[in-house]
Formats: structure tokens, C-alpha cells, sequence
């Protein structure tokens, strides 16, 4: 009833492409950032802050970085993990060994050296597709935890290769409390956020939809496939890079390179399954999906049936559900939670009356 | 047929020969195209003519041959490349970008002409927002010439077998292509709809002055709205000619068109 079109007519073409083309979107939008930027660091503890706040927004990031590959490039990828990886450890060199770099410029430089790796793996996509890319993404995800590990300069010699972030300080400000660090880990997620919406929603994303749907008609119409997928293979790993400095500097503060191993990388590959393949929305859902799942059943295991299940069982029961989660979306709805949703507007615009 | 003027040759092939490992798919063929005229490729199956196509819009190379283009001898030719010279191009089986909406479809007909990079379509701002506008203006204008306002919002997929073949000629119309290869416009179409698209076809000729490459198997059709007819057969020229040449023409009757019993 109040979720609908009715009178909103569209007189300038301006009005039809922006963002949000229904008002009612544009509020709830609105509604959801005040309450992410004021309410939360006002009133959420500092549990949910460090432990479900953060990694969600940080793997959302990651998520929204393999969606833009996977989702509307239609390169499949294994490799986000260890792109986040480059971005942790490049991020931290440039605080290490450049006297006086600022947090934001180490970020992105963290991002563009992902990047430029990102480019230096895509390169057999030029060659090689589906599955068989999947392959050679996994070879990214193993060699580049392999060196991170093996050359101990990335890591600044220190035993077993594990890095501790340098303090956070943006103009003297110093990044200590959770309020202010899920602050900024959600100022960078959101612009970021933006800046991808724009993409996908212009040239550059319907040249990734174009190879993604049609290789050969898209060249055909005039987009040259190289330099379109090795763009998505750029940006997607830029999102990754960032997204593993945050994950790096904010969330944890010390990491290892095992921590971004295979099972992370497929952690973010199910987010965007779960969430919805080639959305932006989407990211965010499979994110907060896979980020809740475990603790809403640990809460569930331990609480509500405290006693019935076994310790074994118990820890176990986590990775059915996902597995049986993953094919029950593959076989049901491919395309994820921010597909239901978007049903569930489509329905919400004729509801209450049938026609 | 009409007052429209044909000009002069645009696109000259000369002794083309293509072959795949030791298949011959096209031997010593030559014709040209004349600026604003429609010139038909028919041949029964397996003749080249979908070979043909691809030879004039890069996708494949010849191994021998000439071909000029507005008066340019081509020399290595890659498909995006024809496409900035205003060639552009439909599919025998639709070629649309499945997960897209009809108007995101023709939007990416205009890419070549679309010149913001992706840092600025990603802050959206000045030429990337300018751009957009301007080039979603272009695109309805081609969605109003071939009356599909109704579709622009839905997914391609949805539509129904001769609406996509319009969103693909919408498609290669939103380039503004001086050429147009068109591979088999009508197949499957009902009589109505065929006669729809031959009024566009006949249209985009004679309003936006396109010059018109067309494959087709309804000879109807084709002997209707073409100037000039090659005929192919076993990848090797039998015909060409004015309609009615290659109507009256001994070897096209014998191999294609056949004879009354």
C-alpha cells in the first residue's frame, strides 16, 4: 500500500536514471544511512560494533569487489581473498616505509597495488572462461599467500609472517574507540558503495553485462573484450584490496597471510550467491547473511536447545546449514536475496488489491 | 522503387577466400555496395553468407582479398574496430545481453560513442551525467522509430521471439551506422511481423539514408525490398544482380530458388 509509483511521473530523463527512481526508495535509503551513521555509534555495544558490525561491513566491501567481477563481468573468481591480502599487506608497507603517509592515501594505494595484481591474474581471462578461469584465479589465491609467507619483507621479518596494524590517525585524529572506527569503515564502505552503483549503472557496467550476456555481440557493437575485463578485474580488486586493508586495520589489527587462505574466498563467493549475483544490494545482504548465520545458530545451539545437541554435532551444524543453504539458493533463486527482495516490491506495488 | 538516390560504391570485396583448417567457407568472392541501396546474400544453407557478414565486420579474416571500405583498403580488422567505422550488425540467433533491460540494450548499442571513463561514471558527475542524458535522448528517439516504448523497462529475456529481433535492430540502429548487416531479420516470424520489419527495414533505408547488407531466406521478401542480390552457394558466387536477373539466372534457379514441376 504505501510502497508504489502512483502519481510520481517522470518528465525529464534526469528523473528517470537517477539512483532511486521511486521515491519510497530514496526514503528508506535515506532512513537506513541516518540510522547507520547516528543511531548506531550512539547506541549499539561494543560487541556488536567489533564483532558483527565490522566484519559485516568489511566483507561487504569484499563482496561488492567480487560481485562487480563475478556478478555483472561474469568472470568467475576464486582468488578475493589473497587480493584482500595485497591490499593488507601494501597498505602497511606504505604506513611501514613511507614516513608520514596518511591512513586514507595508504588505503588506496593499498587497493591500486590489489589492482594492478588483479590485472596481472585476469590476464589468462583473455584466453579462458568459466571454470577453467576459476583455476587460474585459484593459483592467484595460492601463490599469493605463498609469497606473502615466504618472502618475509612483506611481513617486515617478522616470525611466521604475522603483520600488527599501525595506529589509525587521520589529521591527528586517532582512531581508537569502536564508535570511531565502524564510523570510518562505514564512510569508506558507503562512498565506495556509491562509486560502484555508478558504475554498474553506466557505460562501463553495461560493457560488463555486455561481455558477461554476449561476448561476441558486445564486440560486435564496438567494446573491446580486454580491455573491458581486465577493467573489471582493476576495480573488483581494488574493492578487494581496500576491503583487506580495512579488514587489516580496523577489524583485527593483526593479521596473517593464512588468515585470507581458500576458505575466506569462498566465504565472499558464497556472500554473493546468498546475496544476489550482479547486485549491489545483494553484496550487502550475502554479507549480512553469512556474517549473522553463525551466531544467530551458535546462540540457537547453545541456548534455545541447550543440551540436545552434542558438542560435536553442535559445531558441525554450522557448515550443513551453509551447504544446504548454498543449494537450496542455487536451485531456488540463483540470484539470490536481493532477487526475493525486489519480488517482494514488485508485490508490495499492487498489494493490497490484485490488479 | 522509390526516390531515394544510390550513390556510390562504399564497400568494394574483391577476390575474397576464407577457409577454416582445410573447410572452404568462402572462394574467390567479389561484389560490392553501393552507398544508400539494400544488397541481399541469399544462398541456401552452408553457402558463406553468415561468413560474409562476418568478413565485412571483422570477426573473421580472409585469407585472401582486398576489401575497401569509403574508399580505405582494410588491412587487419578487428570487430570493435568496424563498428567505430559505422558498421554495425544483427544476429541469426539473437544476440541481445540476456540480463538486461530493452533499454540498457540499446544503450550499449551507443558505446562507441560514449566518452567518460570509469572514474568519472563512477562519481557521476559532469560529462559521465551529460553523457548519459544526451545519448538516452538518442536512444529514444530509435526506441519511437521502431515503436517500442512499452518494452524499454523489461528484461529482454521476457519478450517474445519477434520483439527481440527488434530490440536487436534497435540496437544496431542506436551506433547511427552508415551500414547495417542484417542476418536473417525475419527468421521464425509470422507474416505480420515479417511485414513490420520490412517496413523498418525499408524505413531506417529511407529515412536515416543506411546502407543495408541483408541475409534472407524468404525470397518474397528479399526479390520486394532489395536493389541488388548475390547469391552464394557452396561459399562460391553464382549470381549477382538485380532481382530479376537473378531470377531469370539459370545456375540460381538450379541451386536455390528451383525449378516448377
Amino acid at each position: 500500500m504505501l510502497y508504489r509509483e502512483a502519481g510520481q511521473f517522470k518528465t525529464t530523463y534526469a528523473a528517470d536514471q537517477q539512483i532511486f527512481p521511486i521515491r519510497q526508495d530514496r526514503i528508506g535509503l535515506a532512513l537506513l544511512l541516518a540510522i547507520a551513521f547516528v543511531a548506531v555509534p550512539l547506541f549499539a555495544s561494543e560487541y556488536w560494533l567489533k564483532a558483527i558490525l565490522m566484519p559485516f561491513l568489511v566483507f561487504s566491501l569484499a563482496a561488492l569487489g567480487l560481485n562487480i567481477l563475478t556478478g555483472y563481468a561474469g568472470q568467475l573468481s576464486l582468488g578475493s581473498a589473497a587480493f584482500m591480502a595485497v591490499g593488507a599487506f601494501a597498505a602497511y608497507n606504505f604506513m611501514l616505509r613511507v614516513d608520514g603517509m596518511p591512513l586514507l592515501v595508504a588505503f588506496a594505494l593499498g587497493g591500486l597495488a590489489a589492482a594492478l595484481v588483479g590485472v596481472a591474474f585476469g590476464l589468462p581471462s583473455l584466453r579462458i572462461k568459466g571454470f577453467y578461469l576459476a583455476v587460474a584465479t585459484l593459483a592467484a589465491q595460492f601463490f599469493i599467500v605463498w609469497i606473502l609467507t615466504k618472502v618475509s619483507w612483506f611481513s617486515n621479518y617478522s616470525s611466521s609472517g604475522v603483520i600488527t596494524a599501525q595506529d589509525m590517525e587521520i589529521f591527528g585524529y586517532r582512531f581508537d574507540s569502536p564508535e570511531s572506527r565502524y564510523l570510518l569503515v562505514l564512510a569508506i564502505v558507503a562512498v565506495m558503495a556509491l562509486m560502484a552503483k555508478n558504475m554498474v549503472r553506466g557505460s562501463v557496467g553495461r560493457a560488463w553485462m555486455a561481455v558477461r550476456d554476449m561476448d561476441v555481440a558486445a564486440e560486435v557493437i564496438g567494446i573491446r573484450i580486454m580491455y573491458t575485463k581486465l577493467l573489471a578485474f582493476a576495480v573488483s580488486s581494488f574493492y578487494c584490496g581496500v576491503a583487506g586493508a580495512l579488514y587489516a586495520y580496523a577489524y583485527l589489527g593483526t593479521v596473517e597471510p593464512e588468515g585470507f587462505n581458500l576458505d575466506l574466498s569462498f566465504k565472499i563467493l558464497f556472500m554473493i550467491i546468498i546475496g544476489g549475483v550482479g547486485s549491489i544490494s545483494g553484496a550487502f545482504l550475502g554479507s549480512a547473511f553469512i556474517v549473522l548465520l553463525p551466531i544467530f545458530l551458535d546462540v540457537l545451539v547453545q541456548d534455545v536447545f541447550a543440551g540436545v545437541f552434542s558438542p560435536s554435532i553442535a559445531s558441525n551444524l554450522q557448515l550443513m546449514v551453509f551447504g544446504g543453504l548454498i543449494i537450496f539458493f542455487l536451485i531456488v533463486e540463483p540470484h539470490g536475496l536481493a532477487r526475493l527482495w525486489q519480488i517482494a516490491k514488485e508485490k508490495l506495488r499492487l498489494w493490497p488489491f490484485p490488479h | 522503387m522509390n526516390g531515394r538516390q544510390i550513390g556510390d560504391v562504399i564497400l568494394d570485396l574483391q577476390n575474397i577466400s576464407l577457409r577454416f583448417g582445410g573447410v572452404k567457407a568462402l572462394t574467390d568472392i567479389s561484389f560490392d555496395v553501393r552507398e544508400h541501396e539494400i544488397r541481399a546474400i541469399i544462398g541456401p544453407n552452408g553457402a558463406g553468407k553468415s561468413s560474409m557478414l562476418n568478413v565485412i565486420n571483422g570477426v573473421y579474416h580472409p585469407q585472401e582479398g582486398r576489401i575497401v571500405f569509403h574508399g580505405e583498403e582494410r588491412r587487419k580488422m578487428e570487430p570493435h574496430m568496424a563498428a567505430m567505422q559505422g558498421i554495425a550488425r544483427t544476429f541469426q540467433n539473437i544476440a541481445l545481453f540476456k540480463g538486461m533491460s530493452v533499454l540498457d540494450n540499446i544503450m550499449t548499442g551507443r558505446i562507441t560513442k560514449m566518452k567518460a571513463n570509469f572514474l568519472e561514471q563512477a562519481i557521476h558527475v559532469g560529462r559521465a551525467r551529460r553523457e548519459e542524458l544526451a545519448h538516452r535522448r538518442k536512444v529514444e528517439e530509435v526506441i519511437d522509430f521502431l515503436e517500442i516504448q512499452h518494452i524499454r523497462k523489461t528484461p529482454v529475456g521476457r519478450l517474445p521471439y519477434g520483439l527481440q529481433k527488434r530490440v536487436e535492430l534497435a540496437r544496431a540502429l542506436a551506433a547511427e551506422p552508415s551500414m547495417l548487416l542484417l542476418d536473417e531479420p525475419m527468421a521464425g516470424m509470422n507474416v505480420e511481423e515479417k511485414q513490420d520489419m520490412c517496413r523498418f527495414i525499408l524505413d531506417v533505408n529511407d529515412q536515416m539514408g543506411t546502407t543495408i547488407v541483408l541475409i534472407e531466406h524468404d525470397m518474397g521478401v528479399v526479390m520486394d525490398i532489395s536493389d541488388r542480390v548475390v547469391v552464394l552457394d557452396y561459399g562460391k558466387k553464382i549470381g549477382d544482380g538485380t532481382p530479376d536477373d537473378v531470377r531469370s539466372n539459370e545456375e540460381v534457379i538450379s541451386a536455390y530458388l528451383g525449378v516448377a514441376h
